[in-house]
């Protein structure tokens, strides 16, 4: 079932919590809402839910205007973040409570609730655990009888609070997979609010980022890995770099390091470049369009990684920055903690001083094809 | 000790004298119905205190612990003045032919206003604890308002119900000063066995008083023992192991 958002806004006392916002699910969609903590993720999907209701705007299920309706007829699913099992029932019982409070005249039988249960739990692959008590249960365990009961009434919509959360690295990389098989398969529309990069890019078909109350940006994770549209988005999706840019004919100047741009009027001015710790090269020496001059001070192997704490040398940055490595280039570079090393990046986005608009994407070398690059 | 020094048959004798056996009964019945009512009102009250915002909520709030801190005789005269016929709360009810004050509705009335508090303090902090994450599990689950007190808020408050419920019930039988100017004190109608004990102490009959005393703690012992062994059964259950 697809789900419209049109103008839906929230306030707590003054606390303006969603500003006016519209959004737009197509069935069958997964979408991962992704934001830090008080960015109004969670308020956005509470009120999807109908667990709270909006100050302004109208929520549609399809062509239903489910605005008004209370949580209990709006048939979703909903996750919590803590699993809210209730503690006193079995496991078995627990999945079966949806389908037990229905209405007398829907119910299932009572050998046919029991089949549905039984069917559930295989599909989750706690079978074994029918009769056990949530207590008994292991997070990432509790994690999937939650998704059993919420799935067992058939809802078209399914909505996680934070699902994987709570839960060790190992256990959430499993389960995200196993969601991602389930949500394929059943084809249901899913929402879910995460604070964790990785876990939105990787689970979702589209991700609204939000912060503050409002949506930043809605793309596809590649699109919006490709071009993050605010300074935010940048910074939220992470390991990013940011050169401090003044403008001094011809070229960026921040102290002892510079970059020198493309000829293009839009980029003759201070502002900000966002660089990316994988898209940074080093070498000995500074060439005529890049001398960001760095020591290094710590390298850390992480997986299949390497990665180089960069200090700035004869210049300021707010954070040390970050270059990512494979060993095997690493060992090519011949560099180890105390070098003196000079960053080139590949890949650039410039930011203005002014307002906080879309950046421009910047491929290097940033002059023109067929111009002369050099070492200095 | 005193007990010790008697024959089984001298104990016997005393313990199940005609009119004791009377204020046994009397005394396990109404500690019966204040503990029952108990239960239902201080599930409410302490409903009341988690879940809502009014005016006087602190007020209210601390009244609770009154009967504790109030010493029991005090309490009795108050509530045998209160309930009397020709008390503020005791002429109204006399216009409807309920006599309260030296009847065994007295006792009950004393007995619940002495041991309310121990229902509300056991299930207060739990209805606090009892996360909204639940209900709001039910209610996503199409259960009812209904369905959501009965199936997931009662269950979740049982345990601690059932032991401030048996707590409040046992300290009615063993309650003395409050319901003694209330009761009215009338063989096989409404004595107490805490008053058949002060009474043989008054006949300085110490091993009769202590004879009776015995009963009376081995009683509450007793229903003390069960309520945890249930109660840990019930945990246990829960958590498994």
């Amino acid at each position: 079932m697809s789900i419209r958002l049109t103008n839906i806004s929230k306030k707590f006392g003054q606390f303006q919590a969603l500003s006016p916002l519209n959004l737009d699910i197509e069935e069958g969609e997964m979408i991962g809402l992704l934001g830090p903590s008080g960015s109004g993720k969670t308020t956005l999907l509470r009120i999807i839910a109908g667990l709270e209701g909006a100050d302004s705007g109208q929520l549609h299920f399809g062509d239903r205007d489910v605005t008004q309706i209370h949580v209990r007829e709006r048939r979703v699913g909903f996750v919590f973040q803590n699993y809210a099992l209730f503690r006193h029932m079995t496991v078995a019982e627990n999945v079966a409570f949806g389908l037990q409070v229905m209405p007398r005249k829907q119910r299932p039988s009572a050998a046919e609730i029991k089949q549905r249960v039984t069917h559930l739990l295989e599909t989750v692959q706690l079978a074994h655990l029918a009769q056990r008590y949530p207590e008994q249960l292991s997070g990432g365990q509790k994690q999937r009888i939650a998704l059993a009961r919420a799935l067992a009434t058939q809802p078209e919509v399914l909505l996680l609070d934070e699902p994987f959360g709570a839960l060790d690295a190992k256990v959430r990389k499993e389960l995200r997979r196993w969601l991602r098989t389930l949500h394929d398969e059943l084809k249901f529309t899913s929402v879910f609010v995460t604070h964790d990069q990785d876990e939105a890019l990787e689970l979702s078909d589209r991700v609204v980022v939000m912060s503050n109350g409002h949506i930043e940006q809605i793309n596809t994770p590649a699109e919006l890995y490709a071009q993050p549209n605010s300074r935010f988005v940048f910074d939220f999706l992470g390991n990013v770099n940011v050169f401090n840019a003044n403008w001094q004919q011809p070229r960026w100047q921040n102290d002892a390091a510079f970059l020198v741009p493309p000829e293009q009027p839009e980029l003759q001015q201070s502002g900000a470049i966002y660089v990316r710790s994988h898209e940074l090269e080093l070498a000995d020496k500074p060439n005529s369009q890049a001398c960001l001059p760095f020591d290094i001070v710590a390298i850390t192997p992480i997986g299949a990684e390497v990665r180089l704490e960069l200090a700035p040398r004869g210049w300021h940055s707010d954070e040390l920055w970050e270059a990512r490595f494979t060993h095997q280039r690493l060992k090519q570079l011949g560099l180890e903690k105390g070098s003196q090393v000079f960053a080139t990046p590949q890949t650039g986005y410039f930011f203005g001083a002014e307002g906080d608009g879309a950046p421009i994407r910047l491929n290097w070398p940033f002059l023109p094809p067929g111009s002369l690059v050099f070492d200095i | 000790m005193q007990t010790s020094a008697m024959s089984w048959s001298e104990y016997w004798g005393v313990i199940a004298d005609p009119r004791v056996v009377a204020s046994y009964r009397v005394t396990l019945l109404s500690a019966l119905a204040a503990s029952v009512f108990n239960g239902l009102f201080g599930l409410l009250l302490a409903w009341v205190l988690v879940r809502y915002e009014f005016p006087g909520k602190r007020l209210l709030d601390a009244l609770v612990d009154l009967p504790f801190a109030l010493p029991t005789a005090v309490a009795g005269i108050t509530l045998a003045t209160l309930y009397a016929e020709n008390g503020q709360i005791g002429s109204l009810l006399a216009q409807i032919g309920i006599k309260v004050a030296y009847s065994p509705v007295g006792i009950v009335v004393a007995m619940v206003f002495t041991s309310i508090p121990f229902v509300v303090r056991t299930v207060q902090p739990v209805l606090e604890e009892l996360s909204h994450d639940e209900e709001e599990a039910g209610m996503t689950l199409g259960a009812s308002d209904r369905a959501v007190f009965w199936r997931i808020i009662l269950p979740s408050l049982w345990p601690a119900l059932v032991v401030g419920t048996a707590l409040s019930f046992t300290r009615s039988l063993g309650e003395f000063g409050a319901v003694i100017f209330i009761a009215g004190n009338m063989p096989y109608i409404s004595e107490i066995t805490s008053l058949m004990i002060f009474v043989k102490l008054q006949e300085f009959d110490f091993a009769g008083a202590s004879a009776i005393a015995s009963v009376v703690l081995m009683t509450s012992l007793l229903l003390l023992l069960l309520i945890n062994l249930w109660q840990a059964r019930y945990l246990r259950r829960i958590r498994g192991r």
